[in-house]
């Protein structure tokens, strides 16, 4: 029964889906501040390299070397958006064009390439994987087994922190203050809210999730540094973000739906199920842009709370 | 606490800062890059010593560093184009991708004609095709308000998919019957070869001399027309487009449409003037569309100015081909390429805003 491909096919869009969520995480709380980040691709992909280099130089324990690459994923993506960060808040220059300069940057050809190089990282398997567990050996309970209880640990850890975002923003003051930020930047100033301290930390924070997102691929999809690994998935994590309606809740779903889309062509080639491979490759790029231009008209906009001050720098009234 | 720093908006904006803070940006993109290498145990001396001997200096070097100046300039002029309206086309990878394909249909299906007239079919096949493909972004964007940085992005993996189904995984029209194991397109370098000319022992392609009468071209267009204007209105304040009655919709699938074509006319010149093949790998390996990115950035939207930066990172992006090995490692020149784009980014600051340090106008009030 567990072999049913529905089964294969849900689990395995959990799999492929975390990544995502936890880089549209990041995306949530840096658009949420109001500090629109496009580099997130560049930075999923400096976190995976360095987050692939940990797990060939530290020892120990699988559990400590594990969590140690996730570490420096995240630590590696928040220093990328510092970077971000500095441009788009202190220098106040255009946030579209500051987060594709990351892309670029940092991107499959530029410094996470040249990391792989110098590093000798590229084409060799990571000793240690993010492997999938089996929780209270019930791993094997029919259907629900492989879908709840057969994930990695980063899936379990993404699942909390979907619940203590959601907590987060939408239940404490830091939250609202947060919120109040990224909609109306002016009105939170006045009301002696840091709006660059908050923009900075939650740029950061971001980054340093899509770093953790980045790591996933060199550390559990692949598991081996492939330049350029992501393949979009950044991309597709922005547009999650808009999809969630910058909720974690909504998100989450968004990402294991597109998921699924990216799993399907091996799901089904393991199969045999005989379907053209590209047709199955283009699918998430297609419905990246359906879902856009279903939620991005004006009204949609509007109505969804999108951050009123997203991409909007902020300029201090001064004489 | 008053950061030590303050930016203050400029009434003026002076003419001189239009080309010298460029060159500043340039600089200190170099000055980071050396910083990068020596942290990373090279020598920036000798690296960059090294980019400049193969990219630049010579007329060899300097042939080549044209012949990737030609694609990256089409780019270019796509990205800047776009941005010129405060549209980002990210796309032009894609739609470079798009030109390649229609003009290698039409370079394979008039093989024989003469030069001037498969030249001029092949580029407006490129053309053509690179326009459609972005057309479909600017109508999102106008109809739907899409963000086009995304879908245009999308569409450029869409592109990359359809290239390797061309080549790789089906028996198209564009792929070599003859060539089964090793998959690749017809050759169409055999039929429809473009002229290259020689002038002062440089070689000079003719798809460069194309790419910069497209320069000059928009450069007209832009300064001249009355188009022109009512693309810098809208760019400058869409309500003031709006109030003065421009049709802000139709314009940005017109100017997304022109991006395109720019795009796709590489495309044409990559697969006639260049390689004489639909080079499906070799094509998404190169990814003209996003360096164009930069290339623009740093001409600040000048398309005059974009053919010049073109042939700087073209040099670049060359050497970093030809020099590529165990003590050059790939990904060096991408990342010297994202701080160039860094610091032109950050350097508009500079022609936006004076900066103003507080230390002199608190010893002014001790005075």
């Amino acid at each position: 029964m567990n072999s049913n491909i529905f089964v294969i096919i849900i689990s395995s869009a959990i799999f492929y889906g975390t990544p995502l969520f936890c880089a549209a995480l990041g995306g949530i709380l840096t658009e949420r501040s109001g500090v629109l980040n496009l580099g997130v691709e560049g930075t999923m992909l400096i976190g995976g390299v360095s987050g692939a280099w940990a797990c060939l130089h530290i020892g120990g324990s699988a559990w400590f070397t594990v969590t140690m690459s996730i570490l420096v994923g995240a630590l590696a993506g928040g220093l990328v958006s510092t970077l971000l960060a500095f441009l788009c808040i202190t220098l106040k220059t255009n946030q579209t064009v500051a987060g594709l300069a990351i892309t670029i940057f940092a991107g499959a050809v530029g410094l996470s390439s040249y990391f792989a190089n110098i590093w000798k990282v590229a084409k060799t398997p990571v000793p240690r994987p993010i492997r999938t567990m089996d929780v209270f050996g019930l791993a094997d309970t029919p259907v629900l087994g492989p879908i709840l209880f057969r994930q990695t640990s980063l899936t379990y850890v993404s699942w909390l922190l979907a619940i203590i975002a959601t907590v987060y923003l939408f239940r404490t003051r830091i939250g609202l203050q947060l919120r109040a930020v990224g909609e109306s930047p002016q009105t939170a100033d006045a009301m002696g809210i840091s709006v660059i301290r908050y923009r900075y930390i939650h740029t950061i924070l971001g980054g340093a999730l899509a770093g953790i997102g980045g790591v996933f691929y060199s550390l559990a999809i692949v598991p081996t540094w492939v330049d350029g690994m992501t393949k979009g998935a950044g991309w597709i994590a922005i547009a999650l973000v808009i999809f969630g309606f910058w909720r974690p809740s909504l998100t989450l779903l968004g990402a294991y739906l597109f998921g699924a889309l990216q799993s399907l062509s091996s799901t089904l080639k393991a199969r045999g199920v005989d379907i053209s491979g590209d047709i199955l490759d283009a699918l998430p790029f297609v419905m990246t842009i359906v879902v856009l231009v279903l939620v991005s008209s004006r009204f949609a906009h509007r109505r969804l709370g999108a951050p009123a001050a997203l991409g909007v720098p902020y300029e201090r009234e001064e004489r | 606490m008053r950061s030590p720093i303050r930016l203050e908006r400029r009434l003026e904006q002076p003419k001189w800062l239009n080309w010298a803070v460029p060159l500043i940006s340039l600089v200190v993109a170099l000055v980071l890059g050396a910083i990068v290498l020596w942290l990373t145990g090279k020598n920036p001396i000798d690296v960059y010593q090294r980019i400049f001997e193969r990219g630049f200096a010579g007329k060899k070097a300097f042939s080549g560093a044209l012949e990737m100046a030609t694609p990256l300039a089409f780019t270019g002029l796509c990205a800047a184009v776009a941005f010129r309206m405060g549209l980002i086309n990210i796309g032009g990878e894609g739609q470079f991708y798009v030109g390649a394909i229609g003009a290698a249909w039409v370079g394979i299906a008039i093989g024989g004609a003469p030069t001037g007239v498969t030249i001029a079919l092949m580029c407006l096949a490129g053309m053509l095709f690179g326009s459609i493909y972005a057309a479909i972004v600017g109508i999102l964007r106008a109809k739907f308000n899409t963000n086009e940085i995304i879908t245009s992005l999308m569409m450029n993996y869409l592109a990359g998919i359809l290239l390797n189904y061309l080549i790789f995984n089906s028996t198209s029209y564009w792929r070599n019957p003859d060539s089964p194991q090793f998959p690749k397109s017809k050759d169409i370098g055999a039929r429809a070869d473009w002229n290259t000319y020689k002038i002062f022992g440089i070689e000079m392609p003719i798809a460069f001399l194309i790419a910069m009468l497209a320069g000059v071209a928009l450069w007209f267009l832009y300064k001249r027309t009355r188009f022109g204007f009512e693309v810098s209105v809208i760019a400058d304040s869409p309500k003031a487009a709006r109030y003065a009655g421009i049709r802000t919709s139709s314009t940005i699938v017109i100017v997304l449409a022109l991006s395109g074509a720019l795009a796709g006319l590489g495309g044409a010149a990559d697969v006639g003037n260049f390689r004489g093949l639909l080079d499906a790998k070799g094509l998404q390996m190169a990814g003209y569309g996003y360096t164009g990115i930069v290339v623009a950035a740093l001409a600040r939207r000048n398309p005059i100015t974009t053919i010049f930066v073109a042939i700087f990172i073209g040099g670049l992006t060359k050497a970093g081909y030809s020099l590529q090995g165990p003590d050059f490692p790939s990904g060096l020149v991408g990342t010297l390429q994202g701080l160039i784009l860094f610091t032109a980014v950050a350097g508009e600051i500079l022609i936006k805003y004076r900066l103003r340090t507080n230390l002199g106008r608190a010893t002014a009030v001790a005075a």
